[in-house]
């Protein structure tokens, strides 16, 4: 993935400064609980979604039971409508094979649509790095361009950003990128989207190459769907000469008659609406229309290593739609960045370790980023167990075992951090092997609690630093039980 | 018929009083109750921090102690969860990594007839109205594994509804995790806190003196938390407010 977030903190380090900033607070609980609520409403007036919900995991997971099968279909629909398909094992390969083609029109300027895989691979420093200017046209990536900053949302990757801090961005690097922003530039809604708009003009009606994603290819034609709000993408994809799209490889659809579910649940989940404003389909390449040369990248950078997990491949469904962070509410309190990946939230906790592994710090960390609330799963609109997937992590991480990497069998060791936790956690299944074991514990505890300290020093500081310990009973249950034989002899 | 009182490992050890709770409850209503001495723990706290094998010698043990009862009740949406639905996939887990049925099998009888407390009331004894009195102004926050694990739905408002006394507040935000999740509050602390007292402060926006939930854990970090901001309010779990009458009111 991305070098962008290399050396990350662990995610409780990271997630220590989110939560004590108020500003990024009152930004996060505003935006996440008004999206979440029109969610709500838009999912209520359609009454089959439970059939919808099933219908969608049910197309991703054939999909990818036969994903060998498809890709090659697909691969065949594209180049026969005059397309190019290539391969990229990762992201280095994905970027090279992009940069190789921007180089070939002798261009050093690209207009981007917003993109996920491009932004996992870290296209736009590897584009850079040859000289080639990509420049991201979706409203939110502008503003996160713009300020020198990293997404902390899928759909709305500028969501920790409030409008004052926007306008300032605009003004300050507006003019280093291009059209400068507007003189007196307010923060209301319609001069920010005007100053986006003047700037990003002229950068359409320059470039001579855009690069895309894909939510959807469809294998039978070869057609890939992008669906968006802002017109912006619909610019990229028509008005360039070259275009480059980069896509996963979970993200193919068998039909065009699949679409039809994901097109109901896609819109509905992420942005609340029936029907986006824009969605752009083609197929390959048309004289005299749109772009001449096409080039599809199919990008794997970890997915068959983690379709290869009975359990964590149901994480390959994602339509990358964010209901799940819009509904967490530990997302909420943490903020996107301390994930330390383009894909925050409940589906990047369980994402990320999978694409890139647990060895890192922050990746191993991931899999605890959650109560385990299960308010991600009932909003998933393909339905990702999210929740088991995090646990089925968990176990990764404190246990190691035989995981795929890069296509080979690798055994990975248990997780570093974790001894003193799996003691403890084998020391209790001992005493709860033991009812006598157990009881001893407890009456220890009872005897002494007038001993008890309000707050613990160390570890414990975890939970005492801000709750009251619970107060130990004077008798267990099981002693008052046997004591009275459940009550029955009068005695309280 | 006879039925045994899962009151699971924390309310055995910290929450005695919801223990006795119930057994009031459940006899006041013409129940049949055990505790069977040998329980211990379900095996949660290891299943969900990663450590399934861990669990599983657990999880054979509540098979053996509780397999035999007709029905097992307990107090605990998170710990009823765990076995209605975590035991199930602990004998698939076991069986793809080629360990074949026993597991699953060993642990079948006990799934379908654990309840929690509040299901138990509703569908199997079939009341609503279970002859409690509590005059207190209450809010009731439905716990995530109650929520959205087992779907016990209106079923602990109805509960509270029929209590003669008893004036239910509703809950903003009511649906959103407290933050305690177990190990979540020790390894996340600082959003686990966070998320505490916003939780605290949406059941102190209500005016309500009693915040009322169906499991200890939860209420245990919730209270410790309104503790440490002071609050006025208390936490009471939902069983002593149905076992409390005119004749022996819980305060």
């Amino acid at each position: 993935m991305s070098g962008t977030f290399v050396g990350m903190p662990a995610f409780p380090e990271a997630a220590h400064e989110a939560v004590n900033n108020q500003t990024l607070r009152g930004n996060l609980r505003h935006a996440t609980h008004t999206i979440r609520a029109k969610r709500a409403k838009a999912v209520t007036e359609v009454s089959d979604w439970a059939e919808l919900r099933e219908a969608g995991k049910r197309i991703k997971d054939h999909t990818l039971r036969h994903l060998d099968r498809y890709l090659e279909q697909l691969e065949t629909s594209v180049t026969a409508a005059g397309g190019t398909v290539h391969w990229a094992a990762d992201a280095d390969e994905a970027n090279r094979i992009v940069a190789d083609l921007v180089k070939a029109t002798g261009e050093s300027e690209v207009v981007k649509v917003k993109s996920m895989a491009t932004q996992e691979i870290g296209l736009n420093e590897a584009l850079l790095e040859e000289g080639i200017h990509a420049y991201e046209t979706d409203l939110a990536e502008l503003i996160v361009q713009l300020g020198k900053d990293r997404p902390s949302h899928i759909l709305v990757p500028a969501i920790h950003r409030n409008r004052g801090e926007i306008r300032d961005i605009f003004e300050r690097e507006m003019s280093e990128w291009g059209r400068p922003a507007p003189e007196g530039l307010t923060d209301t809604p319609a001069e920010l989207a005007e100053a986006a708009r003047l700037h990003l003009r002229e950068k359409f009606l320059r470039a001579k190459v855009g690069i895309s994603g894909a939510n959807f290819m469809v294998a039978e034609t070869g057609t890939l769907v992008v669906v968006e709000s802002e017109g912006n993408g619909r610019m990229c994809l028509t008005l360039p000469e070259t275009l480059i799209s980069v896509v996963g490889i979970e993200k193919i659809v068998p039909t065009w008659q699949d679409l039809e579910v994901f097109m109901q649940t896609l819109p509905r989940s992420s942005t609340a609406e029936r029907m986006n404003p824009y969605t752009t389909m083609w197929t390959g390449t048309t004289d005299g229309d749109g772009p001449r040369d096409f080039h599809l990248v199919l990008l794997d950078n970890g997915r068959t290593d983690t379709l290869a997990d009975e359990v964590g491949r149901q994480a390959l469904r994602c339509i990358r739609c964010s209901a799940c962070l819009n509904v967490c509410p530990v997302y909420e309190r943490a903020g996107g960045h301390a994930y330390g990946s383009v894909y925050p939230g409940p589906i990047g906790a369980i994402l990320s370790p999978q694409l890139r592994g647990v060895t890192s710090e922050i990746d191993a960390s991931l899999p605890y980023a959650s109560s385990l609330c299960g308010a991600c799963y009932d909003v998933c609109p393909v339905a990702i167990d999210i929740p088991e997937v995090l646990v089925h992590l968990r176990e990764r991480v404190v246990q190691g075992g035989e995981v795929m990497s890069k296509g080979n069998k690798v055994v990975l060791k248990p997780a570093k951090g974790h001894a003193a936790e799996r003691a403890a956690m084998r020391a209790a299944r001992w005493a709860f092997g033991r009812p006598g074991a157990l009881r001893a514990g407890q009456r220890l505890a009872s005897r002494t609690r007038r001993l008890h300290p309000r707050s613990l020093p160390g570890p414990g500081k975890a939970w005492s630093g801000t709750r009251d310990l619970p107060a130990v009973p004077a008798e267990p249950f099981r002693d008052w039980w046997q004591r009275t034989q459940g009550g029955k002899d009068g005695a309280k | 018929m006879r039925v045994a009182l899962f009151l699971t490992c924390v309310n055995d050890t910290l929450y005695p009083d919801t223990g006795r709770a119930v057994v009031k409850l459940l006899t006041r209503l013409g129940v049949d109750v055990d505790f069977p001495m040998a329980q211990t723990c379900c095996g949660q706290a290891h299943y969900n921090t990663g450590y399934r094998h861990e669990a599983e010698p657990l999880a054979r043990h509540f098979s053996d102690v509780f397999g035999e009862y007709e029905a097992i009740v307990t107090p605990s949406g998170s710990c009823g969860a765990m076995v209605r639905e975590l035991y199930p996939r602990m004998g698939e887990r076991a069986r793809a990594e080629g360990r074949g049925d026993t597991l699953s099998a060993t642990l079948a009888p006990v799934v379908p007839k654990t309840y929690e407390l509040t299901e138990f009331l509703v569908d199997v004894l079939g009341v609503t109205d279970v002859g409690a009195y509590y005059p207190h102004t209450v809010t009731y926050h439905p716990t995530c594994h109650g929520l959205r694990g087992l779907g016990l739905g209106d079923r602990p408002r109805r509960l509270l509804q029929a209590v003669k006394g008893l004036e239910l507040k509703e809950l903003p935000g009511a649906e959103e995790c407290c933050g305690f999740g177990g190990t979540f509050a020790l390894k996340n602390s600082d959003v686990s806190a966070a998320m505490g007292a916003d939780k605290v402060r949406n059941a102190e926006s209500t005016g309500a003196e009693v915040l009322c939930a169906a499991d200890n854990s939860c209420l245990m970090h919730i209270g410790g938390t309104m503790g440490r901001l002071e609050s006025d309010m208390r936490p009471v779990h939902i069983a002593e407010i149905l076992a409390s009458t005119e004749e022996e009111p819980a305060v």
